[in-house]
C-alpha cells in the first residue's frame, strides 16, 4: 500500500508538474488535453516522441527480448491512452542477441528518426549500441543491459536494472547478514558475462566479510544440460548454500538434478531467477524455500504491480518476467523525467539528450521495481534502488525481512 | 572488344570480379561523400562487416570450391584473427599512432596467426577426407571457440600476461585488458574502415586468382578432381591441399581482424557453428569455385535479414523459407535447362559479332 | 574422487550417452541411405518434444490424479503422438525440400537441411515462443536405489530403449525386404534401380523411420533434462552427429557406441578435467580417434577403385 501510495503521489506531482510546463509551452491546458485524447488512438501522428530499443525478438535470447518489448509496449499503450502531453511512438527492432546485429538495429532506428532510446535488452548487444548512443547524442535508458561496461564512460547512457557488481555485493551482504550459509558453493556459467559480472564481486565481497566460499563451478551454454558434477563438487565441499548467478531456466534444471540427487542446500539466486515459478509446468515445490533477490514480483499486492501483470496476461497470455517491468518502469520514468525537464517531441535527439542528461540525476521515479524508497540515478548512468529478499513459499514469493 | 572476347574464360572471369568490387567500390564511395545522408545508416553500419565476410566466402571458397574440401570450422580462424589481430592492435596504440598503418600491422598478425593455427590443423586434417574432414573441421571450430572463451590476456609495463580459465593477469597501472575472457573483446577505438575493407577484398582477390591461375593452383584442383590421378603424377595431394588450407586460414585470420577492430565488442561465441555454417551458405548460393558469386551472395545474405526487417517477427522465418527455395531454384533442371540455353545464345551472338 | 562417485557419474554418462545414440541413430541412417547430413534432425527432436509436452498437458486433466491412468495414458498417447507427428513431418521434408535435390551436388542437400532447421526453431519460436516449458518426465521421476547408488526411471528406460532400439534396426535392415532394399541403396543407388528397388520410396521410409527414433530421442531427452524450447535440440544434434562419426557413420551399432562414449566422455571430462572445456574434450577424442581410425570407431574403411 505505502509503495501504492507514493507512486501515485508522485505521479500526481508530476502531472501537475507537466500541466504547469505544457500550459507556457503549448498554449492553454484544455486544448493540449483534447490533442493528446486523439492523438491516444493514432500513436503514429507527429506529437509522440519516438522510443526506440533493440533486443532479441528471435532465437534462443527472445524470451527476454519480448518480454522487454511487450511491457514497454504496456507502458506506452496506458500513456498514450491516458492522454497528456507527453506521448510515445515505440519500436522494437531485433538483434538476435549478436552486438553486429546490434548495431544494424540501431541503426534502423535511427533511420526511423529514433529521438530517444531504450539501449538494448541484454549485455552484450548493449555495450556495442551504447557507445553509439554516446557518439550520436542519443539518450538511453536501457532496462536491463547490467554490465558495467554498458554505462562507463557514457554519460547519456542509463540503466534501470542493478548493475552486476551490486548484485554479487547485496547477494554477498544479505547472505552473510542474514547469516543463511556456512559453506557457499557457487555455479556459474562461464561464457555469459552477467553470470560472470556477478560471481567475481561476490567471492570479492565474500572475501571482506569472511563468508566462507568454499568452491565453485561452471557450465556453458553448450554443456547446459547435465549439472550432476558441478552439484557433486558442491556436495562434497560439504556446502550448505548454493548461490546460484544464472537465468532461471538453467537453475531450474540445477533444482530438478539435485532433488533427484536427494541434496538440499539453500538455494540462493539473483534477478536471473525470476521467473522460475511461471514456467510451464515446472513442479513449484522443487523451489520451495529458494531465496533470491529481486527488484521485481509478480505476485507483490500493489495495485501498480497487479494492475501491470493482468494488463500483460491479458494481453499476452503469461505472467511478466523482471525484463518486463524494467521496461515498463523505464518508459514511465521516460515520462516523468520528460515531464520534469519541459520537453517536447518536435525536440531534436541532441537537445532530449542534453535536457533528460541533466534531468535524470535529479529525478526520484518510483516504478514496480523499486520499494517504498523510490529510484534514483548518479550522473554516470547508475541506477540505485534497494533489492528484495524473496524467499518461494507454497509456490509463491514472500518477503524475506 | 576482340581481346576480351579471345582471353580465356578463367582470365574474363577473374576481371570480371576485380571490376564488379571497384565499380561497386566506387558508387558507394560516391554516394557517401556527395549524397545527403550517404547509403543510409543501415547499410553503412554493414559496409566492414559485409567486406570481411566476402573475404570469408573468398577463403572457403579457396577450401571448398578450388581444393574440394568441406570445411565446417572456417569461423575458427576468424575468430583467431580478430581475437590475436585486435589484442595486437590494442597493445601496439602507443607505438603506431597512425591507425591504418597500425589496422595493416593488426591485420598481418591476425593472418601470420590463424595461418599458423590452419598449418596445425591442417596437418591431422588433410590426412581425411569427404564428411570426417568436414566434422574434424566443425570440432576444431568448436575447440577454438571454447578455448578462446577462458583467455584472459593483458598488456602493461612488464609485458604481456595471459592466463587461462581465471583471470590472473593482475595488470599494473596503465595497463590494458585486451581479451577478457568470456566478456570478449572490448574495442575502445574501432579502427577498421570501408576503405581496408576494400583493400582486403582486393588483395584477397588477387591471392586467390593468382593461386588458382598458377602452376599449383591447377596441383590443387587436379587433386580435387582426382585424387588418386593426381597422385600417380607425382602431385602431393596433403602438400597442395595443405597450401590453399593454410592461405585460406591466413585470409579468413586478416578478415577476422577487420571485423574484430570494427566492433564495439565480440565474444567467442560470436564464431560459432552457426557463422561457419552461414559463410559456407555464401560459398554455396555464390557457386563453388565461383569468386564473383561469393562476393555477391556474401553482399547480399548479409544484407538480405536486414532488409526483411519489415517483416518483423517472421523474417527469420522469410530468411529460412527464401533458403530452401534459391537451393532448390537453382538445382532445378528446367531453370538449369533455361540459364543453359539463355548462356549459348548470348555466346552464339558474341561469336557473330566477331 | 571415490568409487561410489565415480559409479554416479557413470550412470549419469550412460544416461546422456543413451540419449545422444539414439539421435545418432537416426543420423546414421539416414546418412548411410540418403549419403546426406541431415542438420535438420536436432530440430526434429524438439518438434517431438513439444508434440509430447502438450499432449501430456492437455491430457492429463481427464484422468484422476495419481491413478495408474493418469500416469501411464498421457505418456503412452505423447509419445505415440509425437512419433506420428514426426514421422509425419520428416516425410514431408524429405519430399518438399529433399527428393527434388536428389542429383544435385551433397553441398546443396546440406545447405537446404540448414535452412530446414532454421525453418523449423523459428516456426517453433512463433508458435510456442521461447519461454521454456518444464517437462514432465514420461515415466515419472522416481529412482530405483541399487545400494548406495541411485538411478532414475528415465536413465533405465533411455537405456532400455536405446539397446532396443539397436537391435530392432539390425534385425530390420538385416532381415526384411525394406530393410536390405535400404542396404543395397545405401551400397549403390543405380545398381539398387535396376534390381526393381524403387529408391525414391526407400529413402522416404528411411526418413520416416529416422524422424520416428527422433521423436523418441526428444521425448527421453526432456524427460532426463525437463527445459524444452525451440533451440533445445540444436547442441544435442550437433553432439549426437558427432557421436555418428565417432563410432562410423552408416554404422548402426557404431552409433550406439559412439553415443555411450561420448556422454560417458563429456560427463568425466567436466568431472575430472574442468567444466569449462568439457565441449573441448569432447571433440578432442573426436579428433584423436579419427586420425588412428579415419573412419570411426565401427565404421567400414571403403577401398578406393582407381
Amino acid at each position: 500500500m505505502k509503495k501504492f501510495l507514493a507512486f501515485t503521489m508522485a505521479a500526481a506531482l508530476t502531472l501537475s508538474l507537466a500541466a504547469c510546463g505544457g500550459g507556457s509551452g503549448s498554449g492553454s491546458s484544455a486544448t493540449s488535453g483534447s490533442d493528446a485524447s486523439s492523438s491516444g488512438t493514432s500513436t503514429a501522428s507527429g506529437a509522440a516522441f519516438k522510443l526506440g530499443g533493440t533486443g532479441p525478438l528471435t532465437g534462443s535470447a527472445s524470451i527476454y527480448g519480448l518480454a522487454a518489448q511487450r511491457g514497454a509496449q504496456i507502458a506506452v499503450d496506458e500513456i498514450n491512452a491516458q492522454g497528456g502531453d507527453i506521448q510515445f511512438e515505440l519500436k522494437y527492432e531485433d538483434d538476435v542477441n549478436d552486438p553486429e546485429k546490434a548495431v544494424n538495429a540501431y541503426n534502423a532506428l535511427k533511420s526511423w528518426g529514433m529521438q530517444i532510446s531504450l539501449g538494448s535488452v541484454t549485455t552484450q548487444p548493449g555495450i556495442a549500441t551504447s557507445s553509439y548512443n554516446f557518439a550520436d547524442s542519443i539518450f538511453a535508458l536501457t532496462p536491463s543491459a547490467s554490465s558495467p561496461d554498458v554505462i562507463s564512460g557514457k554519460d547519456n547512457v542509463y540503466q534501470m536494472c542493478f548493475s552486476d557488481p551490486n548484485q554479487g555485493t547485496a547477494s554477498a551482504k544479505y547472505i552473510s547478514e542474514q547469516k543463511l550459509g556456512e559453506k557457499v558453493f557457487i555455479i556459474w556459467k562461464s561464457d555469459d558475462n552477467y553470470s560472470t559480472g556477478i560471481k567475481d564481486k561476490f567471492v570479492a565481497e565474500a572475501e571482506t566479510l569472511g563468508l566462507n566460499v568454499v568452491g565453485n563451478a561452471t557450465f556453458t551454454t553448450d554443456s547446459a544440460t547435465d549439472f550432476t558434477v558441478q552439484l557433486n563438487q558442491a556436495k562434497q565441499a560439504g556446502a550448505d548454500l548454493l548461490f546460484l548467478p544464472i537465468y532461471y531456466d538453467a537453475a531450474s534444471l540445477i533444482l530438478t538434478q539435485a532433488n533427484a540427487m536427494g541434496y538440499a542446500p539453500k538455494f540462493f539466486g539473483v534477478d536471473g531467477m525470476d521467473g522460475i515459478l511461471t514456467v510451464d509446468g515446472f513442479d513449484t515445490s522443487l523451489a520451495e524455500g529458494v531465496m533470491l533477490l529481486t527488484p521485481f514480483n509478480a505476485d507483490a499486492q500493489d495495485e501498480a504491480t497487479q494492475n501491470f501483470v493482468k494488463a500483460y496476461q491479458d494481453k499476452y497470455g503469461e505472467t511478466p518476467i523482471q525484463f518486463a517491468a524494467d521496461a515498463y518502469d523505464c518508459v514511465y520514468a521516460y515520462k516523468q523525467a520528460l515531464e520534469t525537464a519541459g520537453c517536447t517531441p518536435d525536440m531534436s535527439a541532441s537537445e532530449l539528450n542534453e535536457k533528460l542528461k541533466a534531468t535524470f540525476p535529479t529525478i526520484t521515479f518510483n516504478g514496480l521495481t523499486g520499494d517504498g524508497a523510490g529510484i534514483t540515478w548518479d550522473a554516470t548512468g547508475a541506477v540505485s534502488k534497494s533489492p528484495k529478499g524473496m524467499v518461494i513459499q507454497n509456490g509463491a514469493y514472500v518477503g524475506m525481512d | 572488344m576482340i581481346r576480351l572476347a579471345n582471353m580465356n574464360k578463367t582470365t574474363r572471369s577473374s576481371l570480371f570480379t576485380y571490376a564488379l568490387v571497384i565499380v561497386a567500390f566506387v558508387i558507394i564511395q560516391l554516394l557517401r561523400t556527395f549524397k545527403d545522408g550517404g547509403v543510409g545508416s543501415v547499410l553503412e553500419g554493414q559496409l566492414i562487416p559485409i567486406c570481411a565476410y566476402i573475404t570469408m566466402a573468398l577463403a572457403l571458397n579457396l577450401v571448398v570450391g578450388v581444393s574440394g574440401e568441406l570445411s565446417l570450422g572456417h569461423a575458427g580462424f576468424m575468430s583467431i584473427g580478430a581475437f590475436l589481430g585486435c589484442s595486437a592492435a590494442g597493445a601496439l596504440v602507443h607505438v603506431i599512432p597512425s591507425a591504418p598503418l597500425r589496422l595493416a600491422v593488426a591485420m598481418v598478425v591476425g593472418a601470420i596467426l590463424a595461418g599458423f593455427f590452419g598449418f596445425l590443423i591442417g596437418i591431422p586434417v588433410l590426412r581425411l577426407n569427404g564428411d570426417y574432414l568436414a566434422i574434424v573441421t566443425l570440432a576444431f571450430g568448436e575447440i577454438i571457440k571454447s578455448l578462446l572463451t577462458n583467455v584472459y590476456l593483458g598488456v602493461d609495463e612488464s609485458g604481456f600476461h595471459f592466463s587461462f580459465l581465471t583471470d590472473k593477469t593482475n595488470l599494473g597501472t596503465g595497463g590494458i585488458q585486451l581479451i577478457k575472457g568470456p566478456m570478449g573483446v572490448m574495442n575502445t577505438l574501432r579502427i577498421s574502415s570501408f576503405i581496408a575493407g576494400f583493400i582486403l577484398v582486393m588483395i584477397a582477390l588477387i591471392v586467390i586468382f593468382n593461386l588458382v591461375n598458377s602452376r599449383t593452383g591447377r596441383a590443387i584442383m587436379a587433386t580435387r578432381d582426382n585424387r588418386i590421378a593426381a597422385e600417380s603424377i607425382g602431385i602431393s595431394v596433403t602438400k597442395y591441399k595443405m597450401i590453399a588450407f593454410v592461405t585460406s586460414a591466413a585470409l579468413a585470420g586478416a578478415a577476422g581482424t577487420l571485423y574484430g577492430c570494427s566492433q564495439v565488442t565480440f565474444t567467442a561465441t560470436k564464431f560459432d557453428f552457426n557463422t561457419s555454417i552461414l559463410i559456407l551458405v555464401f560459398v554455396v548460393l555464390g557457386g563453388l569455385g565461383n569468386m564473383w558469386g561469393s562476393v555477391i551472395a556474401a553482399a547480399a545474405l548479409t544484407i538480405l535479414p536486414e532488409a526483411l526487417r519489415q517483416f518483423a517477427d517472421y523474417r527469420m522465418l522469410v530468411y529460412a523459407i527464401v533458403l530452401i527455395l534459391v537451393m532448390l531454384a537453382t538445382n532445378n533442371p528446367t531453370i538449369q535447362g533455361f540459364f543453359a540455353r539463355l548462356r549459348t545464345s548470348a555466346e552464339e551472338k558474341k561469336g557473330g559479332a566477331q | 574422487m571415490d568409487f561410489l562417485t565415480l559409479m554416479d557419474y557413470l550412470i549419469r554418462g550412460l544416461s546422456l550417452g543413451s540419449i545422444y545414440a539414439i539421435i545418432a541413430l537416426g543420423y546414421t541412417m539416414v546418412y548411410g541411405i540418403a549419403k546426406m547430413l541431415n542438420f535438420a534432425h536436432g530440430d526434429v527432436i524438439m518438434v517431438g518434444a513439444y508434440a509430447c509436452f502438450f499432449t501430456m498437458s492437455g491430457m492429463s486433466p481427464m484422468f484422476e490424479a495419481g491413478s495408474v491412468s493418469a500416469m501411464v495414458v498421457p505418456a503412452l498417447a505423447g509419445v505415440v503422438l509425437s512419433m506420428v507427428v514426426c514421422t509425419v513431418l520428416g516425410v514431408v521434408i524429405e519430399g518438399l525440400a529433399y527428393k527434388p535435390l536428389r542429383q544435385a551436388p551433397s553441398l546443396a542437400v546440406l545447405i537446404t537441411a540448414i535452412g530446414v532447421s532454421y525453418f523449423l526453431q523459428n516456426a517453433a519460436l512463433l508458435l510456442w515462443s521461447s519461454s521454456p516449458k518444464y517437462f514432465t518426465p514420461i515415466v515419472g521421476s522416481g529412482q530405483l536405489r541399487v545400494g548406495p547408488l541411485s538411478i532414475s526411471y528415465v536413465t533405465l528406460v533411455a537405456i532400455v530403449a536405446c539397446v532396443i532400439i539397436m537391435v530392432c534396426l539390425t534385425m530390420f535392415t538385416g532381415k526384411t525386404k525394406m530393410g536390405k532394399a535400404m542396404r543395397a541403396v545405401s551400397e549403390d543407388k543405380g545398381a539398387a534401380q535396376l534390381m526393381g528397388i524403387n529408391v525414391n520410396r526407400t529413402i522416404s521410409m528411411t526418413f520416416a523411420i529416422g524422424s520416428a527414433l527422433a521423436a523418441i530421442a526428444g521425448v527421453l531427452l526432456c524427460s532426463a533434462y525437463p527445459t524444452l524450447t525451440p533451440t533445445t535440440g540444436s547442441m544435442p544434434g550437433i553432439k549426437a552427429f558427432t557421436a555418428a562419426v565417432f563410432g562410423g557413420i552408416g554404422s548402426i551399432p557404431g552409433a550406439l557406441l559412439g553415443g555411450l562414449l561420448l556422454g560417458i566422455i563429456e560427463i568425466f571430462a567436466s568431472a575430472y578435467i574442468s567444466t569449462q572445456l568439457s565441449t573441448a574434450v569432447v571433440f578432442g577424442v573426436l579428433i584423436v580417434v579419427l586420425l588412428v581410425k579415419p573412419a570411426g570407431l565401427l565404421g567400414k574403411t571403403v577401398r578406393e577403385k582407381v
